[in-house]
């Protein structure tokens, strides 16, 4: 049996995530969202799929006073935690985060802010355990700053560095931190961009969390692995040139 | 459901359709992929629920490891739950379970005035009627449940063996049609003469045994790039077929088949349809009824074998008599054949006409989901009850194919 406790449950990539754990069999979910129609049509959809079980918790995860809260409601539903998956996250209208610091910092709220908290709480509950996964899905966009999306990439860089920091942390507490850093992937969130060779469908990067979640893998996780050499190119860039991307 | 302003709307699946059923020009597509969660599944009662957008393939790994079966499957499993419908799909199992259609117990349609109707043959029967085998042009299908079959094995056993008529295409048919589910031929579009019709009969039923295994794919084949000329030309062709159609033994051979290389033949090559060149090709598929069979079809091959145009990809069958409730589909008791012609221009244009007026003094008619170029009046000869189809249609919806060959009532 498979203890699994997603935020941001109807995002494309923890969807395609769960799908993959109920066909394996044995999985039981707590799906929190936003969306309550959308939860309920995921939780069935997982349980057509062969989850045990899939309940739902309707939650805003901006609220961030709630999330501690959350996180034990998830853990006495399931009676422990063996995956944690951390998916939700908006894209910012770049324009108006400029324009405005309020805007600025109620997306850093829902992009950085919760869930920071969340791995925080997630992560003493496992370390209480002995043990766990906890998946936080970041970005590459965090790994350099670009022009056209800094405050996006900004958010995710603070969860790449927390993450990382706190799975090095944990490990010799049997936790294991993924931190996963997609490129670009072809969702409802990235619905009006152009896509071209480097896109990748919210399956596969699914399959690479899956796959290391399985293999109880922590650390950096580029998915498709692919990125992690664009990424050190990138990282090693010149500012004229990313200034370009 | 949210509307919009600009021109007509139509649902679009997976686009496997290979004319303008699934495309909308003048108006907006409602693409239907992300649609594409399972509501339930009956591991008992033998019954799943889905949304429209769930493709036959992800329906095959869910159900066939518990001993399931979609009853009805196409040349394909990349199309989607909605797209099957709405073109009511049929297969090598015709004569047995019918059409896709034939084994949808209800749906969910969402039309454009906002009301959600249950459709089923009891419930909102004519619209449940109009919607199998109606092109997408009843409104948007939200949900459907769907009636499974029972399998003891995912691998099919049965025979393939050359023929040398059309007379001995007739007999093996009538023959096999009792002791075989699936039953399909390939045709040597080219032999003519006392070879006309000569080519390699497939049969086959579901094994007792051999276990449940969802796909036994491997890596697909791809074709990469499409090449600057079609590769399937005139002396390609005779070469292929003559070599295809001597490889076969002439002789029964017992043989075992994963359903999915049997079932799904062209989806482990990805991309297939790149072969044909820049100008691609236009599929033809027609039926002719039960008494004009024989004659109608040996007519159709000559005109085929006569003309040098063709594929390697020919597949002939006969329909059963399992009724489909669809007020459109295609299907009819009677042999049916389906195959590419590589666009060449006016010509291919012309030979479909006079493969047309063939079909129409037999009585039989064209697959809408495989036609980019019937005329109107083909249409409505082929189609009876397609005064009774119109006044279901919704208001708001529309598409290339209904704008050029329903167009009149609009």
């Amino acid at each position: 049996m498979t203890r699994i406790v997603i935020f941001g449950a109807t995002s494309a990539i923890a969807q395609a995530a769960a799908r993959q754990w109920a066909a394996a069999g044995g999985a039981r979910f707590v799906l929190v969202g936003r969306n309550e129609t959308a939860l309920g049509d995921i939780a069935a959809d997982l349980v057509a799929r062969g989850a045990e079980e899939a309940t739902t918790k309707p939650a805003d995860l901006a609220a961030l006073d709630a999330l501690g809260g959350l996180c034990a409601e998830a853990e006495e539903a399931l009676g422990g935690i063996d995956i944690a998956l951390i998916a939700h996250g908006v894209l910012p209208d770049q324009a108006e985060v400029t324009a405005s610091a309020d805007a600025l910092l109620t997306n850093l709220g829902v992009n950085a802010l919760s869930p920071a908290a969340l791995m925080v709480e997630l992560g003493r509950i496992m370390k209480r355990q002995g043990h766990g996964n906890l998946v936080v899905i970041s970005s590459v966009a965090g790994d350099r700053g670009r022009p056209s999306n800094w405050a996006y990439g900004g958010a995710k860089a603070m969860l790449s560095v927390m993450g990382e920091g706190m799975g090095l942390e944990l490990d010799s507490a049997g936790v294991n931190v993924l931190v996963v850093k997609p490129g670009f992937v072809d969702t409802p969130m990235t619905a009006d961009f152009p896509k071209g060779p480097l896109w990748a469908s919210a399956d596969q990067v699914a399959g690479s969390i899956v796959r290391a979640v399985r293999r109880k893998r922590g650390g950096v996780l580029y998915a498709p692995g692919w990125w992690r050499w664009i990424m050190l190119v990138v990282a090693f860039a010149p500012g004229f040139l990313v200034k370009r991307l | 459901m949210p509307m919009l302003d600009d021109g007509p709307v139509l649902a679009r699946g997976n686009g496997r359709s290979y004319g303008d059923v699934c495309l909308n020009d003048e108006g907006t597509l409602l693409t239907t992929r992300a649609l594409d969660k399972f509501v339930l599944f009956d591991a008992e009662a033998g019954e799943l629920v889905c949304e429209p957008g769930v493709l036959l393939s992800d329906i095959l790994d869910l159900v066939v490891p518990k001993g399931w079966f979609l009853p009805v499957v196409p040349g394909t499993r990349l199309v989607t739950v909605g797209g099957a419908i709405a073109n009511d799909v049929h297969g090598k199992n015709h004569h047995r379970f019918g059409t896709f259609g034939t084994n949808v117990l209800d749906f969910r349609l969402l039309r454009s005035d906002g009301t959600a109707l249950t459709c089923s043959r009891d419930e909102n029967a004519e619209l449940f009627a109009a919607t199998i085998g109606g092109l997408g042009l009843t409104g948007l299908i939200a949900e459907a449940r769907l009636k499974l079959r029972p399998i003891a094995s995912s691998y099919l056993e049965g025979e393939q063996f050359r023929f040398d008529t059309l007379d001995e295409f007739f007999a093996l048919s009538e023959a096999s049609e009792a002791s075989h589910e699936y039953t399909a031929a390939w045709i040597d579009c080219l032999a003519e003469g006392d070879r006309l019709g000569r080519g390699h009969f497939m049969r086959a039923n579901h094994a007792a045994d051999g276990g449940l295994d969802p796909a036994a794919r491997s890596l697909p084949l791809a074709v990469p790039l499409t090449p600057p000329l079609s590769l399937v030309n005139r002396a390609s062709l005779r070469v292929f077929n003559t070599l295809y159609y001597e490889r076969q033994r002439a002789h029964e051979v017992s043989r075992r088949w994963h359903f999915d290389p049997y079932l799904f033949p062209l989806d482990s090559i990805a991309n297939w349809n790149r072969l044909y060149g820049p100008k691609g090709f236009l599929q033809y598929q027609c039926v002719v009824p039960g008494n004009e069979a024989r004659a109608a079809s040996a007519e159709l091959l000559k005109e085929i074998s006569r003309s040098g145009q063709g594929s390697p990809l020919v597949v002939f069958k006969m329909f059963g008599d399992v009724a489909s409730p669809g007020l459109l589909s295609f299907p009819m008791k009677g042999a049916t054949l389906a195959l590419d012609f590589p666009l060449l221009g006016e010509r291919t244009f012309e030979l479909l006409d006079r493969l047309d007026a063939i079909v129409r003094q037999a009585g039989g008619r064209l697959y809408p989901a495989k036609d980019a170029r019937m005329s109107a009046e083909m249409f409505e000869k082929g189609y009876p009850a397609l005064d009774r189809f119109m006044k279901q249609i919704d208001p708001v919806f529309g598409s290339g194919f209904q704008r050029r060959v329903m167009g009149r009532a609009r």
